[in-house]
């Protein structure tokens, strides 16, 4: 069957959605959306956080229920209750976050669900049969005895897509698959993705990026504040067309940045290693310096020890080996200093997982504004807490940073990611600090805040102060900062000035020690 | 994040409806038992409510929850679930009763009394540091660790009760009788003699450092520094570490000062109603200070309220024992058994009883996220 | 040489005796933790249980009738547990704890009210015990001593081998994973829940039946909560546990002919033989156990994120 064949007979959508509304409380999550996924193609949904993307999908999966429409696969309606009633209709889903038991073997992993019989020896070795098969046919090649919780990250995604497979999945739907991929494993992972088209699989890619969607998919689909508001054929499209549709105005993908001047160092570190309680090597040998008055990112696959670096520096953890030295203080593994003094010493620090460290459970906006800065005047007087000062500074914080709704007295979780976002680093950056770590600063965070979070480092820096920025999302490195370290395996690999940075170059230098894991 | 119910709601009335639940579920088993639920309770009430004296009495037993049920909720700010309050107790009552046997000669109460409350909190607190710095150190799960400290220091009263300090001529392990200056003040004593005319109770002056004891941790968790980080180490540790917290620190303070408050209850027993030291003194004050904590909510007003109900409980308990035979005294450990499941386990079944009316009939505001 | 021999074989006796009951609960608790729920309350479920056994016992006279209802008895509680943590997400802990002092509570106030005699129940009398077997030897045990050692051997053929086995491993490491499946993780974790309640309410009727000859005040002595470090310090497996068992038992045994004997001159206090299983356990739990590895989920309710 030629090409023009295939797309002229192919009007029998593999999956469609007519009128899909579904409400969590007072959030409209997904209204009146209506999908129509061809048969063997590659389709992207694209949207920003909370545009209702990985909603949709969910309904389609048997996670939720929509509060009303339809759902045809094959042209067929059907009802899932819950997951398996989906993958009985051939819809199979790999999530963002992966759903593997770390103890389990891969063959564990695969057959948890489908065991085939009270005894698991018969249904493990029908499994392994099977996989042996599906290497054949797809490629993907993967260890059954291996254990799950060992294998590097692309590997684990493998196992994944291996057990949607395995369950006779005709139509795939990846949710942010790429989130925690290299360049290059990115690259194997499209060419799974087109091996699986080319077996007649239909494949739904849930992104924001922009890249991907232009690189591997035919036709992609945009949701924002809950609706399909555009669907185009990815070879009619750009970058800048699906953004505009993304937010519903113009977005500039560039900043002004003006060249930096960087003073003296603030913050440096020498061999600094750290080992994990289990003997794997978190950070191997870290050498850099960081100055004032510049942007230094670190790009990264996350999971290579960047995080690490940001608890070391920060005083969360002491250093395995080495010396961290901090406004002339020098801190080793005989002397370290805890988080509260660092602070003390001028050092902020905006932790990547802000809902892990940087807020703390039914605590107040209010509360959240001085975490971790509660014992200075004036928010403690004689050892007692000065509640009235508190609120007074967090209302003026919410005023410079645009955090909505202005209630102190709100619980801080319950504000939007962007506010939540906005109040942390409003929390770090108003002491003026002379060093600023700051981790992921945009994850769950909408184009708007995205933009004034940006605007804002690049002031603090033009102040002259010194930033460390670790962030997954390479765009976001290459735009801010004037130098790039590139981190793989806890080492930092090489040094890019951001001028001279291109994607492909700083990809190979993430997967450098990693060549020995080919496809 | 469950914000059905406005906080008041959750504050006061599901806690409530938990105890109402607990005392509906005890009325059962009254009725299985073949006794008249509501004349047990009658009995109870008269029995713990009706003259000066039961009043003392059940303000005593009061006394004792109260410290415990500080103890437990303190710890549990925390983060830690301190079982081990039995064990603090009796260790706190040692160090009373030894600090008295040592200074007593004296016959001054400014000295021996002072000397032996601080030393029934020094006793207490170290009985609580071992599991607490177990914990800290070396991550021994705590709850394991208290409960087997309250095994250790029931053995450990035990041999010296019988082979130390056993009085002379004692036929059972108790010490000899402290003299007059190892005496806590009565209330009754003190009301009799400014004129109110109130039967004798062994109440005495450890309501009074219950009460500070009270207003003590408000203020810590609170309204200092240290208390906040106690209650982000209980909330995310993770956080508490970002805030530049010691976690370690916290646990020992927070453990130490537990087992401090749950000593006091040693002060009460020994030094305010025993005068000598004897076995079993705290026997039950530790597992019904957890249920005080749970049913309080963690906070000293409720704790003081749950308490006196655990005092009504207690008082009424043993005058019901002889006004119904059949209901033996360890029916009030099976109502804060009840209390604790209810209250502590089954927090969240009352709940939607509560949501579904609220959400018909309150109007609210809509959830506003921008 | 023979004295030797003859000194040790009761003392091996005994360390069946008394582990029997700890086996029992400790493999119960492995079905319950390893599924992801805190089991404080393996205490209190084989105090129920033997107070049920003797009662049900005494009114029948049968011993099998009596090991049915501490069986009842004990899943009763387990599934409490269970409702508690698993549908309304409570705190593993404080459930245990709580049934551990109702059971407590429980036992006396129908003891006393249904027997009146300060907590007992009537003494059995043979036909309503499960007596030890006319074996020779060391085989003369109860049969429920068989029963605890087949229950050692079930756990580890059921957990490892099965499919049962696997969701359940699944469930205590990332109910997500199950959850994602298709599987109920409610499901598994009270079906685990049910088998824990029927492991401890042999142990609870063994302990009234077959090792005593009736109900009393307080019979458990602690022993659940020595089951529970056993589980713990034989790191949540068959295995371990089962030795870690037989370790506390052979403690227990040897304590009671240490009794009155000295040690360089010094007599051994009573109290502090008694106090040794409790010692040991902290030991324990403060050196060896320290990297245990507890199933991943354990102790956190699983609420599905969406």
């Amino acid at each position: 069957m030629t090409m023009k064949a295939t797309t002229a007979v192919a009007s029998e959508a593999a999956l469609e959605l007519r009128g899909i509304e579904k409400r969590f409380g007072a959030v409209h999550a997904n209204r009146d959306v209506n999908l129509k996924i061809p048969a063997g193609s590659i389709s992207g949904i694209i949207g920003e956080n909370g545009a209702g993307k990985s909603t949709a999908m969910n309904i389609v999966y048997g996670l939720y229920q929509p509060d009303a429409g339809q759902i045809l696969v094959d042209g067929r309606p059907v009802q899932h209750a819950n997951p398996r009633a989906a993958i009985a209709n051939r819809i199979g889903m790999v999530h963002q976050h992966f759903m593997l038991v770390d103890r389990f073997t891969v063959l564990e992993n695969v057959v948890l669900g489908m065991e085939q019989g009270a005894l698991l020896k018969p249904g493990l070795d029908a499994a392994r049969a099977a996989l042996l098969a599906l290497e054949r046919d797809y490629g993907l090649k993967v260890n059954p005895d291996a254990i799950a919780g060992d294998l590097p990250v692309g590997q684990r995604q493998r196992v994944e897509i291996l057990k949607v497979l395995i369950r006779g999945a005709r139509i795939l739907i990846l949710d942010e698959p790429t989130a925690v991929l290299t360049p290059q494993e990115t690259e194997q992972l499209f060419r799974v993705l087109a091996a699986l088209k080319a077996k007649g699989c239909t494949v739904i890619l849930i992104t924001h990026k922009l890249r991907e969607i232009m690189a591997a998919t035919d036709l992609v689909f945009v949701m924002r504040g809950g609706e399909v508001v555009a669907e185009r054929r990815t070879a009619d499209t750009t970058r800048e067309e699906l953004a505009e549709l993304m937010v519903g105005r113009k977005v500039r993908l560039d900043l002004d940045k003006i060249p930096a001047k960087p003073g003296a160092a603030a913050l440096s570190a020498e061999h600094l290693s750290l080992t994990g309680a289990d003997g794997v090597t978190l950070l191997d040998d870290i050498n850099f310096a960081l100055h004032a008055g510049e942007i230094v990112g670190i790009a990264g696959v996350s999971g290579n020890g960047q995080s690490e670096l940001l608890e070391v520096l920060s005083g969360i953890r002491p250093p395995g080996a080495g010396l961290v030295t901090l406004a002339w203080r020098r801190i080793t593994p005989q002397h370290p200093l805890g988080a509260g003094a660092m602070r003390k010493l001028g050092l902020s620090h905006v932790p990547e997982d802000r809902h892990r460290f940087a807020m703390c459970g039914p605590f107040s906006a209010a509360e959240t504004s001085v975490l971790g800065r509660v014992r200075d005047r004036p928010f403690a007087r004689s050892g007692l807490i000065d509640y009235g000062a508190i609120a007074d500074h967090c209302m003026k914080l919410m005023d410079r940073y645009d955090v909505r709704p202005r209630r102190p007295e709100r619980v801080a979780m319950h504000f939007s990611g962007g506010n939540q976002q906005k109040l942390v680093i409003g929390r770090e950056t108003a002491a003026i600090p002379k060093v600023l770590l700051i981790g992921q600063p945009t994850r769950g965070v909408d184009i708007g805040a995205i933009e004034f979070i940006h605007r804002q480092l690049l002031k603090l820096r033009d102040a002259g102060c010194a930033i460390l920025l670790v962030s997954a999302e390479l765009e976001e490195v290459m735009a801010l900062s004037d130098r790039i370290l590139v981190m793989s395996s806890g080492r930092i690999v090489g040094e890019v000035a951001a001028a001279e940075a291109d994607e492909k170059s700083l990809g190979l230098l993430m997967a450098n020690v990693r060549q020995g894991e080919a496809a | 994040m469950r914000a059905k119910l406005p906080r008041w709601a959750d504050l006061v009335l599901i806690p409530l409806a938990n105890v109402a639940l607990a005392f509906v579920a005890a009325g059962l088993v009254v009725l299985a038992i073949g006794a008249d639920p509501f004349a047990a309770v009658k009995a109870m009430l008269a029995g713990a409510l009706g003259d000066s004296e039961a009043i003392g009495y059940t303000l005593y037993y009061a006394t004792n929850y109260i410290f415990t049920g500080l103890a437990v909720a303190i710890a549990f700010h925390a983060g830690l679930f301190n079982i081990g309050g039995e064990g603090q107790a009796s260790l706190g009552g040692l160090g009373a009763g030894l600090a008295a046997l040592a200074l007593d000669h004296t016959g001054l109460g400014l000295i021996v009394l002072p000397a032996a409350i601080l030393s029934a909190a020094l006793f207490g607190a170290a009985w609580a540091a071992v599991p607490a710095a177990l914990q800290a150190w070396r991550g021994s799960h705590i709850v394991i660790t208290t409960i087997m400290f309250n095994f250790l220091a029931s053995a450990l009263m035990v041999y010296l009760m019988v082979n130390v300090l056993i009085g002379p001529d004692n036929m059972s392990p108790e010490s000899r009788d402290f003299g007059a200056a190892a005496s806590l003040p009565l209330i009754s004593d003190w009301l009799n003699a400014i004129g109110i005319p109130v039967l004798q109770s062994p109440l005495n002056l450890s309501l009074l450092l219950a009460a500070a004891a009270c207003v003590g941790v408000w203020v810590l968790v609170w309204h200092t520094p240290f208390g906040q980080e106690l209650r982000m180490m209980g909330f995310n540790p993770a956080a508490a570490v970002y805030a530049g917290a010691n976690p370690r620190r916290i646990t020992m303070i927070a453990m130490a000062l537990s087992g401090a408050l749950a000593g006091m209850v040693g002060v009460n027993e020994i030094l305010g109603v025993h005068h000598r030291l004897l076995l079993d003194f705290a026997e039950g004050y530790g597992f019904g200070g957890i249920a005080v904590a749970l049913m309080g909510r963690n906070h000293p007003v409720g704790i003081v309220l749950a308490a006196l109900l655990f005092g009504v409980l207690q008082q009424g308990g043993t005058e019901l024992s002889f006004a119904m035979p059949q209901i033996t005294r360890e029916m009030v450990i099976a109502i804060q058994g009840l209390v604790i499941l209810f209250s502590g386990a089954l927090t969240n079944m009352s709940r939607p009883w509560f949501e579904w009316p609220f959400a018909r009939f309150v109007a609210r505001a809509p959830e506003s996220l921008p | 040489m023979s004295e030797v021999f003859a000194a040790i074989i009761p003392v091996l006796a005994g360390t069946v005796r008394v582990a029997a009951p700890l086996i029992l609960c400790a493999m119960g608790g492995l079905f319950s933790e390893r599924s992801g729920v805190i089991d404080v309350g393996l205490e209190g479920k084989m105090l129920a249980a033997a107070f049920a056994a003797a009662a049900a016992a005494a009114i029948t006279g049968s011993a099998w009738a009596g090991l049915s209802a501490g069986i009842a008895i004990a899943c009763l509680m387990a599934t409490l547990h269970g409702l508690a943590t698993i549908t309304y997400h409570g705190n593993q802990v404080v459930s245990g704890v709580a049934i551990n002092i109702l059971a407590q509570g429980l036992t006396m106030v129908f003891a006393t009210a249904w027997y009146h005699m300060g907590g007992q129940t009537p003494p059995l009398d043979s036909a309503a015990r499960f007596l030890p077997l006319a074996l020779p030897g060391l085989l003369g045990q109860s049969l429920l001593v068989y029963v605890a050692l087949a229950a050692v051997a079930v756990t580890y053929g059921v957990v490892g081998h099965t499919r049962f086995g696997l969701r359940l491993r699944a469930a205590g490491e990332a109910p997500e994973a199950l959850d994602a499946a298709g599987i109920s993780v409610a499901w598994t974790r009270y079906r685990a829940l049910l088998v824990c309640g029927v492991f401890t309410g042999i142990a609870g009727a063994y302990l009234s039946l077959a090792q005593n000859a009736g109900f009393s005040r307080d019979m458990s002595a602690g022993q659940g909560y020595i089951a529970l470090a056993a589980l713990i310090f034989g790191k949540w497996r068959p295995g371990g546990a089962f030795a870690a068992c037989l370790l506390f038992g052979f403690l227990d045994a040897v304590a009671i002919r240490l009794q009155g004997v000295s040690l360089a001159g010094v007599a051994v206090p009573v109290q502090l033989i008694q106090a040794l299983p409790y010692i040991l356990t902290v030991i324990l739990l403060a050196g060896f156990i320290g990297r245990a590895v507890a199933p991943r989920a354990i102790g956190q309710p699983f609420e599905k994120e969406h």
